[in-house]
């Protein structure tokens, strides 16, 4: 994987080039040309293109998004429904609402050819609600669309119809969590269940629905215009494709980066990034946000690949770096992260209502200068059953940056031990 | 049936395709430990205690939301298994108030249970339970904060079941709590105190408000007599509670028990269930025949009464005027027996034990007592609360002697017995209205059709020529389809029972803790066992109920029946 391209432009290549509120610009710029070479071929066909694309979903799980996509195409009963997650809060993500605001028709029109392939009408865009901006934008490039004909009865005289709806969530960050999203939808609270069923077979209303992230549906049309084929090409053999970066931090330039595949974080920091402000060292990076795990300078080599990260049990999950350099407090990032998904979690199940108080309170007895041995072997002991039991999503990834920091720089904990016994 | 290969701890068995870990593992011997499961309820999977591990997946599994698939390797008992559990039990006692000891669940709770059953003894973590105050407002349920595990299964009931919704999640993340909206006390909502969600929670978070040291001092005051009924469904269930196989008869012993702890007399609250359907009986037979509001509706369930008055109060006027089996038997010892036996109505202390948490807020309707404060009723007991006073005063209730009621209100027939279950107010209707409309003798007393659990019954009966269309239903949610048909006027019923609670009184809010389906139909079947065995099994042919009108009543719906036995509904739209 010597020819890696750190920065390579698809999904953000129009960015600055077009104004986001003309859909004129944005066809002038090749858009909506997938989606007419789409409505010429078979719902089959596009999945097949998809597949061999080997594109995986970019909101945090990256799972391909032609299988997923089959199922739903499969899957029995009607309607069908198909989501945008634009629920973006996980803490340092922006990609999603630069997406929105700089281009908003090619995440149209990646729905659109989604909706087509898999035979649904009826379709969400589910936005967070602090991005006000981003939903304004959306609304006006939608209206556009069905101005022009791309959304609505009769799609360009294709004989599919479809459209599309704004959903604007009310700040919850449990809510970007697929089943918590759905159900609020439906006019319910904001809590996640459990699963399977997942949300492929009974979603939406317990119908089949498709849910991807927006920036996995800025791919599609890419991938239809470029061909699956080729698009497979870029990146590496089990990350193919670009991967939108929110780099934050003790950086020099933050800010969002597209960098393919197979990038080094390393790179991704001092290329792209400039480095740290005033010579000082990297102490750690969190990679993916919150929920993501903390590596030391160290391990800043590893690539932005699912299988070589998955060997050392990490993932890049939405694409942010954050950066910490050595001036930081570990404990208390771990504190604030924890207090955090406290703040967040819907408190429907146990382990994660219940745990994530408890971990406030032990980290605390670690920075108060009072914990003990038993006290870690227990903030573990906890830790792994958040992991192992908590309903979805957040609570089985709330306590994953302590763990690492455990893995990686035990000594912050044992350091702080007053006494070895309790 | 599509049956799936599947391994739980290294035992190989088929199972049906749909089924969940935890009801697998039953088949092979083992119970898999939970809370928020409930056999009758959607699944909920937030308490997580059921956990086990699946080969192949990444986490733990919830065993009461997952389905097996064939080839699955499951194993319910592994070290990661343990932890887990151990550590979900553990934050629950974290955030719980630990008065084990004085709980009025002590020895019935599940989180008890299971932490004894899998080895807690201590929990590791801080205790954060920050206290609220419990609410006594209802004079039916007392919801304790500090106990709530927030399984959810209270909320299940009050909104699946009975389509209330008094209570839901409030808050998020460790400020979730279950509550009344904007958390109001329960008695300024428009809560029916039916008790249901008592009967599903898990903990001592929901339980009937205790009464029992009002009885034990009236016992023990010489200057009472203390008189004491007992409603059809509590038969069927006390023994339950003294370990029991669901469904045993144990009227002699429930008569004998009630004496050995000193009640004076000791009556079935069947008789003037007896009474009730000569009454509402004629009561029909007077609205068919001069043309009044139809369909009536019964009025002996109290929950029912509570929900009609607070949701439908427009519909007031199908209501029989009937005062429920209870509070006719109150007034009965108060405004006649008292007399008859020499007393003044001060004197009698009058107890019911009844499978209901609403009776206790029946017995206080200012207009069930003589003057707004000697109730016709002094005290009700449920089901769960006379075990209480029983295993208070170590009586042994497997091995005492079954005893006979007392006369003259202890004589009851079988028609009396079937109030108990969803269906028998109708049966026992149809037996009277039959033989005293038609002359003629009922072949087949049992109406099958009126039976079961179905939500909504139906039955026609043939009275000379004219049909009598009935309809039954049990369960709040049911109710208010009812209602609904009654408002827009397609229910063409001239008579219908409804009960408040799942299964009618057998199901009530005052019956053990833990009621399942399985175990109502258990308690109905007994019902209409104790129906088959009884001499007597129509209304009209129970000799004390006859003998009371001829000496005091003189007719049905009479001037002594109007003033002792009916009553009047309030409009208390919420």
């Amino acid at each position: 994987m010597s020819n890696i391209e750190i920065t390579k432009n698809i999904l953000t290549a129009r960015f600055d080039a077009i104004n986001p509120d003309s859909i004129d610009e944005y066809i002038s710029h090749n858009g909506y040309s997938a989606l007419k070479k789409s409505l010429l071929k078979t719902g089959e066909e596009i999945i097949n293109d998809i597949k061999t694309s080997n594109l995986r979903g970019r909101g945090g799980a990256a799972f391909p998004t032609g299988i997923k996509m089959e199922a739903v195409l499969k899957a029995y009963g009607s309607p069908k429904y198909i989501i945008c997650n634009a629920d973006e809060g996980e803490p340092g993500n922006f990609k999603d609402r630069y997406l929105m605001e700089k281009d908003p028709h090619q995440i149209i029109e990646g729905i659109i050819i989604c909706a087509y392939a898999t035979d649904i009408k009826h379709g969400y865009i589910f936005i967070r609600g602090e991005y006000i901006n981003a939903i304004n934008i959306m609304r006006k490039a939608l209206e556009q669309a069905r101005v022009k004909g791309y959304l609505g009865d009769n799609i360009l005289d294709s004989g599919y119809s479809f459209d599309i709806e704004i959903y604007t969530g009310a700040g919850s960050y449990v809510c970007g969590e697929e089943f918590a999203l759905l159900v609020t939808i439906e006019g319910k609270p904001g809590r996640s269940t459990y699963k399977p069923p997942f949300p492929t077979t009974s979603g939406l209303y317990n119908k089949p629905t498709q849910i991807n992230n927006v920036e996995t549906f800025c791919n599609i049309p890419h991938i239809i215009n470029m061909g699956g084929e080729e698009f497979s090409k870029i990146g590496t053999s089990s990350s193919t494709g670009t991967k939108l970066i929110s780099l934050s931090g003790n950086i020099i330039s933050p800010g969002l980066y597209e960098v393919e595949l197979g990038t080094s974080i390393r790179d991704i920091i001092n290329k792209l990034g400039n480095g740290i402000p005033n010579n000082r060292k990297i102490k750690m990076v969190q990679i993916g946000g919150a929920s993501g795990p903390i590596i030391p300078e160290n391990m800043l080599d590893i690539k932005l690949d699912t299988k070589e990260m998955k060997k050392l049990d990490l993932c890049f999950g939405s694409g942010a770096i954050i950066v910490m350099d050595d001036r930081i407090d570990v404990l208390d990032i771990l504190k604030r992260i924890t207090e955090f998904f406290h703040h967040e979690s819907c408190g429907k199940c146990t382990p994660c209502r219940e745990g994530l108080t408890q971990m406030l309170i032990l980290l605390d007895r670690f920075t108060d200068g009072i914990a003990t041995t038993n006290d870690l072997a227990l903030l573990e002991i906890l830790m792994e059953t958040m992991n192992q039991a908590s309903i979805c999503g957040l609570g089985q990834a709330a306590p994953i940056a302590t763990q690492k920091v455990l893995e990686y720089f035990r000594e912050e904990f044992t350091n702080k031990i007053c006494s070895t016994d309790s | 049936m599509n049956m799936l290969n599947i391994k739980i701890n290294n035992k190989e068995i088929k199972v049906a395709k749909g089924t969940s870990i935890l009801n697998a593992a039953k088949e092979v011997g083992i119970n898999i430990p939970n809370l928020c499961y409930h056999p009758d309820q959607e699944v909920k999977a937030n308490c997580r205690v059921c956990v086990v591990e699946v080969h192949g997946a990444k986490t733990l599994q919830a065993s009461c939301a997952t389905e097996v698939k064939e080839g699955m390797v499951i194993r319910t008992n592994t070290q990661k298994v343990r932890q887990a559990r151990k550590v979900v039990i553990e934050l629950l006692l974290a955030n719980h108030d630990m008065d084990c000891t004085s709980c009025k669940k002590n020895n019935q709770c599940g989180l008890q249970e299971i932490a004894a059953n899998i080895g807690v003894r201590e929990s590791r973590f801080e205790n954060v339970l920050e206290k609220q105050e419990i609410d006594t407002s209802s004079p039916a349920i007392e919801r304790d904060p500090n106990k709530c595990i927030r399984c959810g299964r209270c909320i299940q009931m009050c909104t699946e079941v009975q389509g209330l919704a008094i209570l839901d999640y409030v808050g998020r993340g460790g400020l979730v709590d279950i509550k009344p909206a904007f958390g109001m006390y329960l008695n300024n909502t428009a809560c029916v105190a039916c008790g249901q969600c008592s009967v599903v929670c898990p903990v001592a978070a929901i339980t009937e408000k205790e009464d029992i040291e009002q009885v034990w001092e009236a016992i023990n005051n010489p200057n009472k007599t203390v008189i004491v009924q007992t409603a059809p469904a509590v038969r069927v269930s006390l023994g339950e509670e003294f370990g029991m196989e669901p469904g045993k008869i144990v009227t002699g012993k429930l008569v004998a028990s009630l004496r050995a702890l000193g009640f004076d007399k000791i009556f079935d609250t069947d008789f003037t269930a007896d009474l009730t359907i000569i009454e509402e009986g004629h009561e029909l037979l007077k609205r068919l025949n001069e043309g009044g509001t139809l369909p009536m509706l019964t009025s002996c369930s109290p929950g029912w009464i509570n929900f009609i008055e607070q949701y439908y109060p427009n519909l007031l006027p199908h209501l029989s005027s009937c005062k429920s089996p209870q509070q006719m038997f109150g007034a009965l010892v108060k405004g006649y027996y008292a007399e008859k036996i020499g007393k003044s109505p001060e004197d009698i202390f009058s107890v019911s034990i009844m499978p209901c948490t609403a009776k206790k807020f029946e017995a206080k309707r200012e207009e069930m007592s003589i003057d707004g404060k000697n109730f016709d009723v002094d005290v009700v007991l449920t089901t769960r609360e006379l075990a209480k006073m029983l295993r208070q005063a170590g009586v042994d209730f497997n091995m005492i002697e079954e005893e006979k009621y007392d006369a003259p209100f202890g004589l009851s027939s079988g028609a009396g017995v079937i109030f108990g279950a969803t269906g028998g107010v109708m049966e026992a209707a149809l037996r009277t209205v039959y033989e005293v409309v038609t002359g003629k003798t009922l072949e087949n007393l049992d109406f099958k059709a009126v039976r079961g659990l179905e939500g909504i019954k139906e039955a026609k009966i043939d009275l000379d020529g004219t049909i009598v269309k009935v309809a039954i239903v049990h369960s709040l949610s049911k109710a208010k389809k009812i209602m609904e048909l009654i408002k827009e006027g397609k229910a063409d019923y001239s008579f219908i029972e409804i009960m408040c609670c799942p299964g009618g009184c057998i199901g009530g809010g005052g019956q053990p803790f833990g009621g399942t389906d399985e175990l109502r139909i258990k308690r109905i079947n007994a019902i209409y066992e104790a129906d088959k065995e009884l001499p007597i099994r129509k209304s009209h042919e129970n000799p004390a109920v006859n003998k009371l009108y001829k000496e005091f009543l003189i007719e049905p719906l009479g001037e002594k029946s109007h003033h002792l036995l009916h009553t009047k509904y309030v409009d208390r739209k919420k």
